[in-house]
């Protein structure tokens, strides 16, 4: 019983062998993308997204493409030994996908003149770096104006993560919305210092819900706040992923990052060699930014919210249209026209209308 | 302010500090006896892995603490075994005991990530709960806070009023003076490490299964850590760990407050607040150093031999 077993082991072992050794002389080795991500892919919020655009890379290009990433890498100096082990160990193009690890990619790509990189929500370019962002301030317009309509008490919650222009966009975009739906509305602001940390969010979703708030949107990741929302029977948004399956009563909308067109763009780009190192802004357009599906609204809502999301795609509706005041009220954008490219990749001042100081 | 503000940030306090309370009751048992273990977080996280996926799958709760506790206990025994079975060093093991749990849950996690359940619901004592302001406090929370006032109430006896409690606390003193006079040193130590991890487990319990019903990698974020510095803080007394951890879940709530109300305070200050706030207290209260320094259980972190 021994002997033959061993010998069909033997025998296949040897055929593949010899199937490896033709193959890897026919085959040039497989393009390899390199993926790194500051939080676990299991955070359902940044990172889970960003790993599911990875995985449609694989399911794309199939054996074209091989795929490593590494998870819970820390900003700073532990990112720039982590991006250069991916670059020395063949990969062709790394996604570096926090905004703390800017300079790590850049001092590693000074290394690696070969090696093309791409650092998401930068904005410093070089030869062989580019950068990307997903336009999220155009969902939150779309979860500001539906805010505004179902609102009962005229307090919005916010739950902000840092101060960082993403996140002064995004709540200046809700604030267009409510200025031009529903002025009376007020945006309650909580920052909670942290971008994952479920309790903490549900704490701040609680605090929000004592003071009379009955809609919650957040710039953190994780479904804590819509929990707690659907506990307490008000409404909330959610944030990076589809988090409908944590708020039967209370999701309203989910505003999704989608980066699975940019990530295959990108790498068919690289292998084709027709790259070239620029600042990428996806949005509704480009289905980098996806609202799956409006629930629990009124269906006269849910249609004027799909005709903005329409006008956003179709290029007709701007969140960031003049006229815009800034806080004192000075005319930062006049009638006609809109906000530029600069002005919102560095926004650090508050539109009209938002309550309280951006913290220092 | 009006009172109804008041009622919900004592009953928010409570809820934020019971995770707190759990693992540093469970830790200063383990202390007691003279051992550290740095562990929590990783045996935190189990728990409320564990917790999380036998709830999703048998739809029961109670299964899910069960498991929860068992979770953390295993976990707690093989940091015993290393520690006390084959004597290496604590700090260190408690830290590896952190990473590998830490990495253990995000990978049985992975499948689970994303699905709802249906948490731990309050149980609102009739009457008892209309009081103003510390009726919700103290009598519409769940099971699991329930437990954790009961859970304080018998250690403060068993410290204060059992032998048991003095055998503990002998141990850790002095365990050689403890063997020499016939106490089982190994054998109490093992279940002070099993108690810890058992309380461990059941923080992270209520973590995933009541306090955001869900499963997420490192959803602990920290509070292993923060318990850790709380017993120390609190000089292994049992009233100071309850005090410490309500104090900090009452800072961390008031800084959510504050910023609802439109404080214009640096979120970075609040932010600070609640482990400012609770190491000043703390230390305040254990200022006289010989007197502090006579609750710090003699032997915490030595190895100890048999016959040696």
């Amino acid at each position: 019983m021994k002997k033959p077993v061993l010998r069909k082991l033997l025998t296949g072992l040897v055929a593949s062998l010899g199937l490896v050794a033709t193959l890897s002389v026919q085959a040039a080795e497989p393009f390899k993308v390199g993926f790194v991500y500051v939080g676990p892919i299991g955070d359902h919020g940044w990172s889970y997204q960003h790993d599911q655009g990875r995985l449609a890379v694989e399911k794309y290009f199939g054996d074209k493409v091989k795929t490593t990433y590494v998870e819970n890498v820390p900003e700073g100096a532990d990112a720039e030994r982590v991006i250069r082990t991916l670059a020395k160990t063949g990969h062709n193009l790394i996604f570096t996908t926090s905004f703390g690890f800017m300079n790590p990619t850049l001092k590693v790509a000074k290394q690696f003149p070969k090696v093309t990189f791409e650092h998401a929500t930068g904005y410093k370019l070089a030869k062989n770096v580019g950068t990307y962002i997903s336009t999220t301030y155009e969902g939150r317009y779309v979860a500001g104006f539906v805010a505004a309509k179902v609102t009962k008490t005229n307090k919005i919650g916010y739950i902000a993560s840092f101060p960082i222009p993403e996140v002064i966009r995004d709540i200046n975009s809700a604030q267009m919305a409510l200025n031009k739906y529903n002025p009376e509305a007020e945006l309650k602001i909580i920052w909670v210092n942290s971008w994952f940390d479920p309790g903490k969010e549900a704490d701040a979703a609680n605090a929000m819900m004592d003071q009379g708030v009955d809609v919650i949107l957040q710039h953190t990741d994780s479904p804590a706040a819509m929990q707690a929302a659907d506990r307490r029977g008000i409404f909330a948004v959610g944030q990076a992923s589809d988090m409908s399956s944590f708020g039967e009563k209370a999701h309203i909308l989910s505003v999704v990052d989608n980066w699975t067109p940019f990530y295959i763009k990108r790498v068919q780009q690289v292998m084709d060699g027709t790259w070239k190192s620029e600042d990428h802004w996806g949005g509704m357009a480009e289905d980098e930014i996806v609202i799956p599906a409006f629930t629990n609204i009124p269906d006269e809502v849910a249609t004027e919210a799909q005709s903005i999301v329409d006008g956003i795609k179709a290029g007709t509706i701007h969140p960031f249209a003049g006229p815009i005041k800034n806080q004192a009220g000075e005319l930062k954008v006049a009638e006609g026209e809109i906000l530029s490219h600069d002005e919102l990749a560095g926004m650090n001042w508050y539109i009209e209308g938002v309550q309280g100081n951006i913290p220092k | 302010m009006d009172m109804d503000l008041i009622t919900n940030i004592l009953y928010a306090m409570i809820r934020t500090g019971t995770p707190l309370l759990i693992i540093a009751l469970g830790e200063m048992v383990c202390e007691k006896s003279g051992v550290l273990n740095l562990g929590q977080e990783g045996m935190i996280l189990m728990g409320a892995v564990a917790g999380f996926i036998v709830t999703l799958l048998t739809g029961s709760l109670f299964f899910g603490f069960l498991m929860a506790m068992a979770a953390g206990v295993i976990m707690s025994q093989l940091f015993a075994m290393i520690t006390l079975g084959l004597n290496a060093n604590q700090v260190a093991t408690g830290l590896a005991l952190t990473i590998f749990g830490t990495g253990l849950s995000a990978f049985i996690g992975a499948d689970f990530v994303g699905q709802p359940i249906q948490g731990l619901d309050v149980i609102v004592i009739p009457l008892l709960s209309d009081i103003p302001v510390i009726g919700k406090m103290l009598f519409a929370q769940d099971a699991i806070v329930y437990l954790s006032f009961g859970l304080f109430t018998a250690l403060y006896w068993f410290f204060r009023s059992s032998r048991t409690g003095l055998i503990v606390k002998a141990v850790g003193e002095n365990p050689h003076a403890a063997n020499a006079i016939g106490l089982p040193v190994m054998r109490t130590r093992y279940l002070a490490v099993a108690f810890g991890g058992a309380m461990a487990g059941l923080a992270g319990g209520y973590l995933s299964l009541a306090y955001t019903p869900m499963w997420a990698e490192n959803m602990s974020a920290g509070r292993g850590w923060i318990a850790l510095a709380l017993v120390v803080f609190a000089s292994w007394r049992t009233e100071r760990v309850l005090l410490g951890a309500y104090l900090f879940g009452l800072a961390s709530i008031l800084h959510l407050v504050a910023q609802g109300l439109g404080f214009s305070v640096s979120p970075n200050l609040l932010a600070m607040l609640p482990y400012v706030a609770t190491v000043l207290v703390l230390v305040m209260m254990s200022r006289n150093q010989s007197r502090s320094k006579m609750f710090a259980p003699m032997s915490l972190g030595k190895p100890f031999h048999v016959g040696s």
